[in-house]
């Protein structure tokens, strides 16, 4: 008996050894950017990971100095990722209410569709939107963005708000019915306050997408105010890189903060985006 | 009495809304008229310039005229404004033959005596029956043009001439040339060196991030998950950070963490008597950092997943597996592991599909680099899609980028098809309410 509880000891404390270098592994990265972007200097090198002195003078540096906009660019975004995130949300919502409660010629036809144009690797069509926008004169603003990030919002988040909506009874939806009730009633009566789960999932996604979209930003923005925060920090790192590390590592922060924080809150709703998700099968 | 049914659906084919006016539908018959009128007024000056350009993709070149040189036909732009076009005239045809159908069924039925609706009880037919299709019109418009259009346009490309340096307008035309971009990628010795290069390295790639990342995430989740471990909560929160940290950002950082002169690993390494390593300067060590960082982003994601399956598991199972005197070994191997392959496989596949498209990981985090010298504009870390971006933004070897692109597609979505089909969830949907 002892010799299990041995055995039961040692298996415990190796879990709890390699937890211990796991959780390290994961917390580094993001501590040593976060104490990076308080160190005096610019460069990359620093003897130890905790600086002698802090300062605050890169956060500062970011938003006073002329090379940087991160002030416009951080508006920028907020208005890029909110608007795509509403609009986005708002055909998602359509598009899966429409393909969960209702059965039309096509509907089959319809859903592959979205599964196969999913598959196209995204930058593909680049070049046509490039040239669309072009043709649209809408190149090197916001509203482009904004139009073709809730355009493929649908093609992303059908499935997985189709998932969710499935899951409804659709006994209710038939009491209302009976009771009278529009279909545009039951839509935004009844469906719309169950799925909140879902729709915050949703909607922190598609805020997120926005917020970190390098490729497809830098392709439509051209002037350095209308940039938003992704493409100003890529261009930190490539055009200078190791000259500015301090100055990158303090912008790093600041876009990956109210992100994380969003996601640590939501992690409930997170998990369960993610398994309904998955638990197609 | 049949007379009203053809008088109806000639007049409709006529003119769109004469047959709605014929039966006395006059307000919907109006705005079917004034759809037809835009129509007459936007086709007249577009379609036929479009049909000529989706055919000959302009045909008159730069010239050269007293000195100056004269814009000729920009081939692209043609192309892009013949499909838009094109791509209306679709939607019209639609309309069109929507409106003859509309004409002609309520023909029929007054035809058999009843008063056709008035404007007001279409709308009200229309929102409750027809309303999954009419609330799907505007997501429908969106996918049309800025997903479907464009992968329209790129396939196209693929059968054109359109690439640096001899075909770039507007100095020089684009032309058709069938299969000859996919004869050149898959025989022609520079290209093919490089396709089949990337490719290997991209199916490699895709199955040790699979692989690895979804090994790591079950590893982790059983640790967590075991009898006996304290704060599991705290564990979970921890360990679920690197995926709260936004990709662009923990790439960028890690790309900075590895560098070969200043970064912290080497200097840790360092610090250990042992001597840095060329991270990201290395191809052999440079596939290495991508896939461990790839870990690190990836592990997370399959954790939760894992951990969430792993509460479904009944209790009674292992009770009964205890009390048959199964080591935990054996409950692994014949309750868990079967149970957390079987609910996760369709996302495996898909994680799988992922990866060969993973674009950020890649591109962030080494650019592709180092360069290969016999590679045509490819590094040794490459994967078809940054491969893709490279010949697209950097090179302009546009018709080569989309054929790379058309068999990404192909490998792509046949993994994924496959996949989706064999979901009970497709099969089966309506049994589930």
């Amino acid at each position: 008996m002892s010799g299990r509880k041995v055995r039961r000891g040692f298996r415990l404390g190796l879990s709890y050894l390699v937890l211990v270098i796991l959780s390290i592994c994961a917390v580094y990265p993001a501590l040593w950017v976060v104490l990076g972007s308080f160190r005096p200097g610019k460069s990359l090198y620093s003897k130890t990971l905790i600086p002698e002195t802090f300062t605050l003078e890169h956060y500062r540096e970011l938003f006073t100095s002329k090379s940087y906009m991160f002030g416009q660019w951080y508006l920028n975004t907020l208005k890029i990722a909110t608007f795509s995130m509403i609009i986005g949300v708002f055909l998602t919502l359509l598009t899966s209410y429409a393909v969960s409660r209702f059965r039309f010629r096509g509907r089959k036809t319809a859903l592959s569709t979205v599964l196969i144009l999913g598959m196209f690797p995204g930058f593909m069509s680049m070049i046509a939107i490039y040239l669309l926008l072009k043709e649209w004169h809408l190149l090197d603003t916001h509203l482009a963005l904004i139009i073709v990030y809730a355009a493929g919002a649908p093609l992303g988040g059908t499935f997985i708000a189709k998932g969710f909506l499935d899951t409804i009874p659709r006994t209710l939806d038939e009491a209302a019915k009976i009771d009278g009730a529009s279909n545009w009633v039951i839509f935004t009566r009844i469906i719309l306050p169950l799925s909140r789960p879902m729709i915050t999932y949703m909607a922190l996604t598609q805020f997120v997408g926005p917020w970190v979209d390098y490729i497809f930003a830098r392709l439509v923005l051209r002037t350095k105010e209308n940039w938003t925060l992704a493409v100003g920090l890529y261009d930190m790192v490539a055009s200078n890189q190791n000259t500015n590390f301090t100055a990158f590592a303090a912008g790093a922060v600041l876009i990956a903060v109210p992100i994380t924080i969003l996601f640590i809150f939501l992690q409930r709703l997170l998990v369960d985006g993610l398994t309904s998700g998955a638990s197609k099968g | 009495m049949k007379r009203h049914r053809s008088k109806a659906t000639i007049l409709s084919i006529i003119s769109m809304g004469l047959g709605q006016i014929y039966n006395r539908q006059f307000i919907k018959g109006i705005m079917f008229l004034l759809v037809e009128a835009w129509a007459v007024f936007y086709f007249s000056g577009n379609l036929g310039r479009a049909l000529w350009g989706i055919v000959t993709l302009g045909d008159a070149p730069r010239m050269l005229v007293k000195g100056k040189w004269i814009d000729g036909d920009h081939s692209i732009f043609i192309l892009v404004q013949s499909l838009i076009t094109l791509l209306f005239f679709a939607l019209f045809i639609i309309v069109y033959v929507m409106n003859i159908r509309d004409a002609y069924k309520t023909a029929c039925r007054r035809e058999e005596g009843k008063t056709p609706n008035t404007f007001g009880q279409s709308v009200r037919y229309v929102l409750d029956y027809k309303f999954a299709q009419s609330f799907l019109t505007l997501p429908v418009i969106g996918v049309l043009f800025f997903t479907i259009m464009p992968i329209m346009f790129m396939i196209m490309l693929a059968f054109t001439n359109y690439s640096a340096p001899n075909h770039i307008p507007p100095a020089k035309l684009v032309d058709w040339v069938g299969f000859q971009t996919f004869r050149d990628l898959l025989t022609l010795k520079t290209w093919s060196h490089t396709f089949f290069g990337v490719l290997t390295w991209t199916i490699i790639w895709a199955v040790l991030s699979t692989v690895t990342t979804y090994l790591g995430g079950l590893l982790v989740a059983l640790l967590i998950n075991q009898q006996g471990i304290k704060f599991k909560g705290l564990w979970r929160t921890i360990l679920v950070i690197p995926y709260a940290i936004p990709q662009l950002i923990s790439l960028l950082v890690m790309r900075n963490m590895f560098n070969g002169q200043f970064g912290p690993i080497n200097q840790y390494l360092g610090y250990f008597g042992l001597g840095g390593l060329p991270w990201l300067t290395d191809p052999f060590w440079a596939k290495v950092t991508v896939i461990v960082v790839n870990m690190w982003v990836g592990i997370p994601v399959s954790m939760i997943l894992i951990m969430g399956i792993l509460t479904t598991i009944p209790k009674d199972m292992y009770e009964a597996a205890e009390i048959d005197g199964a080591s935990g070994y054996q409950k692994f191997k014949i309750i868990t592991l079967p149970m957390v392959l079987f609910s996760t496989a369709p996302t495996l596949i898909m994680q799988f599909a992922g990866n060969i498209n993973n674009f950020n990981a890649i591109y962030l985090l080494t650019n592709g680099n180092p360069v290969v010298g016999d590679y045509q504009y490819a590094g040794a870390t490459d994967l078809l899609v940054t491969w893709l971006y490279k010949l697209t933004l950097d090179q302009n070897k546009y018709n080569m980028a989309s054929a790379v692109g058309i068999i990404i597609f192909l490998i792509v979505a046949s993994f994924s098809i496959y996949n989706y089909r064999r979901t009970k969830s497709f099969k089966e949907e309506d049994m589930i309410q």
